[in-house]
This record gives structure tokens, C-alpha cells and sequence, in this order.
């Protein structure tokens, strides 16, 4: 940036200004979650406030291991948030090549119908889902918390559209080579769609380690509890331990700032999509 | 399939017969991997989306609850949810948290959308800072808001008080815990659609601003005949899924508030889940869903027709 006036220099100032503001207002949470993570259960309301404890220890975190089975709970959460991503990735994959590259009869009224899909508002079909899951004997399962998950029209659209994108040539000359339509899929077609695919399995693992109504209800066994709800078991009606709250949310929330800092340019496209194709 | 290589064409074409049984055979390939390709996720949404959907309304006809035959009960559910007090309080601040929430993250992320479109060696830094709450959960964000927004000692007064800004009870009270909800929830969503709203402005060809600029326009004049205008898809899909996220807002809800103090943040969702998981009064609890989804839809019918109908004078 090159500075042409004191006008501009006013408006260069300002301008950071106004960032760095911001900038606190975002990062500070975060900021404070982890300091307050460290500290004695005595300091957390400490006045004057203290952001780097003397006695900062790694007691807390410990002690959330031991008070509940978060380790469990992590667990629990790693393998649903795991198996929805991978098992939706390959059904929509395969849905979404179908509909954009086979034809079939009845394909563009399957289209539709399954684009409908996404008026159904989560909040309508909770109750029904939840006796479903009970009818099936799913209740307190690592089915009840996978299965109803996977089924989403958001990704089928998506990777249909990438599908309709591909040229037909790479898929003729397999075909021709004697692949069959299966074979097209998988060697020519899915390899193909890497980058949609890496960007879908961030926006879906993201999605289902975060979530927290449905595995609520879904389950109620502390041993298939996730971690959303699992922080939950530090509070109680007699009051809440924050210090231990606060590592709890830390160590929850560590797998998606890992994903965040190391895929950031992923999701960020992924969300620039999910904006353009609206 | 007329793209076939040569030498393989030559031999169908030498034979007929074969060439159409080759063109069958393609054809029901097409059909059977098709069909078979489609049908996991087909049958998942038919079993755990629409079959529900539909079952949402059957139970919302019924008495079901956890015990006992559920019986068929017309349309007393919705008589009873119309003269409900808790239910019509509920939508009403289900809508003050919407019609809030919308406009603040709109107004907020489009502003740190013109703040970074500026080229800046910074940018990079400040749109990943805007960003992080994207990647932690609603309840872990609730979580630590409940933290900072503590009616007493929270973080938040003690900032404000240091400042000489007068404090509040935020969480703690009647008038400001739908307010303090609101605020965190901003905060979560603001940098996501700060990033769409900022990929809608870049697209936008850059001869049109300089044009602009050289028939004397200045920023402002810019922004509203210009940027605005062109803007009006992005807005419009971001306007759409926030709407969406404000009507659903549970998560936050329930870890900072469960709907208190006193009912002041007792959505529709919340009273819901209330009947429904801790009172199993299912029947009533699925009318209210659906109530609630029906109300919003023909809201939304409104809204598409209204934006359609502004496309069309301009």
C-alpha cells in the first residue's frame, strides 16, 4: 500500500484501526477460553482479571479426563463424525454421477424430488426421527448417531454439479478400453473430484463433530455420549465449574481449529461455492 | 453412442444385430447403475427425512405420548396450540431473535467484506481472525459467551465498567438475555458470511467501480449504485440462509439460557424440545413443528415473490 497524502495515511490508520478492533472482538473468546483454562478454580473471577495465571497448570485438563470419560467422549465423536463423512461422501458421489452422467428413466424426477428434500426443516422431523430410532432399537447406538445423519441433498446437488461439469472424453476413452460403467466411476470419474470431495468431507465432518440436538436425543448413556454434549456434564443445577468448562471446550474444540488452521483454503472455498451456486 | 473408437464401431457396424444388442446393453448398464447408484441415498432420505416429514403430521393429529395408544384427535393439537399463551409468546421470540439476527450479521459481515476487499498485506490475517468461529460449535461458542456474560463478574462487565461504560446483567435478566444470545450468535455467524459476501463483491467486474469512479462517483455513491445492485443474488442467498439459521437456533439457546430467565428466551424450538423430551408429550410437541414450518413457509413463498417482484422494476 502506498501512501500518496496524509488523507490516505488518515484513511490507512483508520482502517487498521477499525481491523484491530474487530480483530479483538473475534479472537478474544478464544483467547480467554484458553487462559481461563489454566487457571486455579480461584482466579477465574479474579478482581482485577487475570489472563496468564502464575499457577497456570495442566490440572484442569486433567481433571476433565478423570471427573467424565471425555476420552470417550472425543471418541464418540471422532468415529460418528468420521463414518458420516466418509459413508456420505461415497453415496453422494455415487447419487450425484448417477444423476448427472447416466441415463435412466424417471432421473430428472428423482433429481427433483430429492432437491425438495431441503425445504424438510430439521426441527419437523426430530420427533418422528427420534421414535424411529427407538422402533428400530437404535437408541444409545452408534447407528441412531450415523445413519440418520448421512442423508442430505446439499451434497448430492453438489457433486452432480461438479459431474455435469467433467468432459465426456476421459469416460469414453475408458469405456472404450473396455471399463465398465462401475469401473468409469471409480477410476475415472471419482479421482476427478478430489477437490470437491476434500472440500465436502471438511464441511461434513465439521458439521456432525459440532452437532448437538440430535445426538441429545439420540442417546442418553454417558458412554455414547459425544463431546458437545459430554461438556455439558460440568454443568449441573449446583452450579457450574467453569475452569473445568473451559479446558473441556478447549480440548473439544481442538480437532476442528486443527482442520481450520491446516485446510483453511478448503473451506474457505468450500463456503465461497456454497454462496455462488445460491 | 456414436463416440465409439473406431476399430470397435467397424466390428458393430459389420453386424447389425450385434451393434443394436451393444446399444441395449449400454442402455440397461445405464439403467442398472443408475438406479443402483441413486438408491442408498434415495432410500435414506425416503426413510429418515421424508417418511418422517410425513409421519409429522400423522402424529401431529394424534395424543401421542410415551405411554399409552396414541389416538386420533383431529385437529385438537392446533386448536389447543392457538389458545396456547407459552406457544404464541414463543413464536414472538422466535421472530425477535430472526428479525435481529438477520439484519445484524447482514449489516455486519458485509461491512468486514468492504473492509478487506481493500488490498492489504494484513487481509490474510484478519479474514482467518473473522473466520475462527466458524470452525468452534455452537455450544462450545455458548459455552464461553455464558462465561464472559456472567450477570456479576463476567469478563464483558469488567471491560465495560473499566472503560466507564455502565454493565448490564446480560444472561442474568429478563431484558437483556435475548439481546446476549443475539450478540453471540452474530459473533459465530458474522465471519462466514463476511467470506460469501466478500467472494459476491470480488466478482464483480472491476471496470464498473472505475467507471464509476471516473464519472465522479465517490465510495458511497459506489457502494449504493454499484456495489448494491450487483450484489442483490449474493444478499439474497445469504439473506435466505441466515433466515433459515435464525428460525433453527437452538444450540446456543439452550447451553447459555435454556430459554430463561423467566421465559425471556423461549423460542418456539426450545418449547418444543421441552415438550416433546421432557414432558414426551409428543403429539403436541409435533404440531407445534409443524405449525411453526408451515408458518414459515408461506413466509418464505412472501419473500421469494417480493424479491422476484423487486428484480423485475429494476
Amino acid at each position: 500500500m502506498t501512501v500518496k497524502n496524509p488523507r490516505s495515511l488518515f484513511g490507512t490508520a483508520l482502517w487498521y484501526t477499525v481491523c484491530i478492533v474487530l480483530a479483538i472482538v473475534f479472537a478474544g473468546p478464544f483467547v480467554w477460553m484458553v487462559s481461563n483454562s489454566f487457571k486455579l478454580p480461584s482466579e477465574i473471577f479474579a478482581d482485577p482479571p487475570i489472563l496468564i495465571s502464575k499457577n497456570a497448570s495442566f490440572d484442569n485438563y486433567r481433571e476433565v479426563f478423570r471427573q467424565a470419560p471425555f476420552e470417550r467422549y472425543m471418541l464418540n465423536s471422532f468415529i460418528v463424525a468420521t463414518s458420516v463423512t466418509l459413508i456420505a461422501l461415497l453415496l453422494h458421489a455415487m447419487a450425484g454421477y448417477a444423476l448427472a452422467r447416466l441415463n435412466f428413466p424417471g432421473r430428472n424426477v428423482i433429481f427433483v424430488g430429492i432437491i425438495s428434500t431441503l425445504m424438510i426443516p430439521f426441527y419437523t422431523i426430530l420427533i418422528p426421527l427420534s421414535l424411529l430410532v427407538k422402533e428400530l432399537g437404535w437408541f444409545n447406538t452408534y447407528l441412531a448417531l450415523i445413519v440418520p445423519a448421512i442423508p442430505h441433498a446439499f451434497g448430492i446437488f453438489w457433486l452432480r454439479q461438479f459431474f455435469l461439469g467433467i468432459p465426456s472424453d476421459l469416460e469414453d476413452a475408458a469405456r472404450i478400453d473396455g471399463a465398465s460403467r462401475v469401473g468409469v466411476f471409480f477410476r475415472i470419474a471419482l479421482p476427478l473430484a478430489r477437490p470437491v470431495l476434500a472440500a465436502l468431507a471438511v464441511f461434513f465432518f465439521l458439521a456432525n463433530w459440532d452437532s448437538f440436538l440430535w445426538p441429545l436425543i439420540a442417546a442418553n448413556k454417558p458412554e455414547m455420549r459425544v463431546v458437545q454434549v459430554g461438556i455439558q456434564s460440568f454443568s449441573s443445577e449446583h452450579g457450574v465449574s467453569w475452569h473445568l468448562i473451559m479446558a473441556a471446550s478447549v480440548v473439544a474444540i481442538l480437532p476442528t481449529m486443527l482442520l481450520f488452521f491446516t485446510l483453511q483454503r478448503f473451506i474457505v472455498q468450500s463456503v465461497k461455492l456454497s454462496g455462488l451456486k445460491g | 453412442m456414436t463416440a465409439i473408437a473406431p476399430p470397435r464401431s467397424k466390428q458393430q457396424s459389420r453386424n447389425p444385430v450385434q451393434r443394436l444388442r451393444e446399444m441395449d446393453r449400454d442402455k440397461l448398464e445405464q439403467m442398472i447403475v443408475g438406479y443402483g447408484f441413486v438408491l442408498p441415498d434415495l432410500l435414506g432420505l425416503l426413510i429418515f427425512m421424508v417418511g418422517p416429514m410425513i409421519m409429522a403430521f400423522v402424529i401431529s393429529f394424534t395424543d401421542w405420548r410415551l405411554v399409552g395408544d396414541p389416538q386420533f384427535i383431529g385437529l385438537d393439537n392446533y386448536q389447543k396450540l392457538f389458545d396456547d399463551p407459552r406457544f404464541l409468546s414463543s413464536l414472538k421470540r422466535t421472530a425477535t431473535f430472526t428479525l435481529q439476527f438477520v439484519p445484524a450479521v447482514y449489516v455486519l459481515s458485509l461491512g468486514m467484506a468492504l473492509l478487506l476487499k481493500r488490498r492489504s498485506r494484513a487481509n490474510g490475517f484478519f479474514r482467518t481472525v473473522y473466520f475462527m468461529p466458524v470452525a468452534m460449535s455452537l455450544v462450545v461458542a455458548g459455552v464461553i459467551w455464558r462465561f464472559m456474560f456472567d450477570p456479576s463478574n463476567g469478563i464483558i462487565n469488567v471491560i465495560l465498567s473499566e472503560l466507564g461504560l455502565p454493565t448490564s446483567k446480560w444472561i442474568g435478566s429478563v431484558d437483556t438475555a435475548m439481546t446476549s444470545v443475539i450478540i453471540m450468535s452474530v459473533w459465530k455467524s458474522a465471519g462466514y458470511f463476511m467470506i460469501i459476501l466478500l467472494a459476491g463483491i470480488e466478482d464483480i467486474p472491476n471496470d464498473y467501480i472505475e467507471a464509476a469512479q471516473i464519472d465522479g462517483a465517490n465510495r458511497w455513491q459506489t457502494f449504493r449504485h454499484i456495489i448494491m445492485p450487483l450484489l442483490k443474488p449474493t444478499s439474497f442467498f445469504v439473506l435466505v440462509i441466515l433466515s433459515i439459521q435464525a428460525l433453527q437456533a437452538f444450540d446456543q439457546i439452550y447451553v447459555m439460557t435454556r430459554g430463561g430467565p423467566a421465559y425471556s428466551t423461549y423460542t418456539t424450538l426450545i418449547y418444543m424440545y421441552d415438550k416433546a423430551f421432557r414432558q414426551w408429550d409428543f403429539g403436541y410437541a409435533a404440531a407445534m413443528s409443524v405449525a411453526l414450518f408451515l408458518i414459515i413457509f408461506v413466509l418464505t413463498l412472501i419473500q421469494v415473490r417480493y424479491f422476484r417482484s423487486g428484480e423485475v422494476r429494476e
